[in-house]
């Protein structure tokens, strides 16, 4: 086995931020795609017991789990290069707040975050932080048939990315001129943004300009473009387990 | 005392929270002198709201008038902004430093649920769910006790660390749960480890005047379900 190892599945959003932190930092590791259709691997039940799910990155035989935690260890491990939190203590406690509320609010009303029922095997769908319950039932409104409750979640989505896009502001990226960790956090979320138009009928673009442009300007660079997929691709992911 | 670091410090926060005395340990670990501003009972204050527009939720420490928000990263912002004032909160080693955040997180979101659900009598979560939970919650930071404290009376080794705060803060809470369930949570045959490190972390300089009494809490408790069933 190699030094780093990452156990993950191609279309997880957890998953993509490691590879993107990887790359910025220009780790070489080995990628281990783990069969979310299948049975987990020993290695992945071994290497996160507590959760049994990817992302895990293995480094000398040590498993980190929790893709944040992930990236600010990739950060500490490598500090040589390519910081991806600002070395400000204020600054990197707004960078943390803000990574936080991604993963409080967006992962909430993204398709991967879908009912427990139908996904339970599945090592990166269901969430490992305590808002599964309110999670489930709020991304069900968003990616069920329209009414009154997809709107309300539409609504509620919407209002989130605003939220996001006011924290941006106009600047390049969410630090400032130095790519970072709330944009790694973000943006794998932004690939999704397609099947969640299609879905709940709205244009993201029309509702948070800036995010858009703010997700271009990411893909432009390497890091990102290697690390996500095309979301036509992602919605034929998405169409897989919705129907 | 540690100056203020050329800057006023104030935390708002409410006595019974237990992401507020994270906060309050913290500090109280760094010898920083703040001003402790309590929360009334009914709507939250302007400086709450204006603090923390995104959540409205204590805790929020401010220095120099900027507020942080998140009881975690208040921790770690206090470990890093006061350095030099006494011995590291979150251990040197990144690898060490991505277990305490691992266990931390974990607490957070396994751990606080299953007491809230217990102790405020919550519809979201089962009562037997949230029993298991706990319990097996707590069997899993024993072992990470073990683990981490490598013989040493705290996860941090010598002194309180970061995840003594993520947890101790919760013991309190521990309590009213084995109130209201009848149940030990917390004991000597099953959890020998953090019984003793329980004892330690609450007789701490920096914990035992902030600690808030447990029939304060009890009280509390029985507040807010009555409150609920109204």
């Amino acid at each position: 086995m190699k030094a780093v190892v990452l156990l993950d599945f191609w279309a997880s959003p957890f998953g993509q931020r490691c590879r993107i932190a990887l790359a910025e930092k220009g780790v070489e590791y080995e990628y281990r795609e783990e069969n979310i259709h299948g049975d987990k691997s020993p290695l992945l039940l071994q290497s996160n017991p507590v959760y049994k799910k990817i992302p895990v990155l293995i480094l000398d035989g040590k498993p980190v789990c929790e893709s944040l935690i992930i990236v600010q260890y990739i950060d500490e491990a490598w500090p040589d290069r390519a910081p991806l939190l600002p070395a400000d203590p204020y600054a990197r406690a707004q960078a943390r707040f803000w990574a936080d509320f991604v993963d409080k609010k967006v992962r909430r009303c993204s398709p991967c975050v879908r009912s427990m029922s139908s996904i339970r095997n599945t090592a990166f769908l269901v969430p490992s932080n305590v808002f599964t319950h309110q999670v489930c039932e709020s991304a069900k409104k968003l990616w069920t048939p329209k009414g009154e409750a997809q709107d309300a979640a539409k609504e509620e989505f919407i209002e989130i990315l605003r939220l996001l896009e006011g924290e941006l502001g106009d600047k390049k990226y969410f630090g400032g001129d130095a790519f970072g960790f709330v944009d790694i956090a973000l943006v794998p979320f932004t690939t999704w943004f397609y099947s969640c138009e299609t879905y709940a009928g709205f244009s993201v673009e029309e509702a948070v300009p800036k995010l858009v442009a703010w997700s271009k300007r990411c893909l432009e660079r390497g890091s990102v473009a290697k690390s996500l997929y095309d979301p036509l691709e992602v919605y034929e992911f998405v169409k897989k387990i919705f129907g | 005392m540690a100056a203020a670091e050329g800057g006023e410090v104030k935390l708002i926060g409410s006595w019974p929270s237990p992401f507020v005395l994270r906060a309050r340990v913290a500090l109280n670990l760094k010898g920083v002198e703040y001003e402790y501003l309590q929360e009334k009972p009914g709507p939250k204050s302007e400086l709450l709201l204006r603090s923390n527009p995104v959540y409205k939720k204590i805790p929020v420490l401010l220095h120099h008038c900027k507020p942080v928000c998140e009881s975690m990263i208040i921790v770690e912002y206090v470990d890093v902004v006061w350095a030099a004032a006494t011995r590291a909160i979150l251990p040197a080693d990144p690898y060490e430093r991505a277990l305490h955040r691992f266990w931390a997180a974990y607490i957070d979101g396994k751990l606080f649920p299953s007491v809230v659900a217990i102790a405020k009598d919550e519809p979201k979560m089962a009562k037997v769910e949230a029993v298991e939970q706990l319990h097996t919650g707590i069997k899993l930071m024993e072992e990470a006790f073990e683990r981490l404290s490598k013989g040493k009376g705290f996860f941090g080794g010598d002194a309180i660390g970061y995840l003594d705060i993520a947890l101790g803060c919760f013991l309190g809470w521990f309590k009213v749960c084995e109130e209201v369930t009848g149940l030990k949570f917390l004991d000597e045959e099953k959890s020998p480890l953090l019984v003793g490190w329980a004892e330690r972390f609450c007789s701490d300089e920096a914990v035992k005047d902030v600690m808030p009494e447990n029939e304060r809490l009890e009280e509390y408790t029985k507040l807010c379900r009555a409150f609920a069933a109204d």
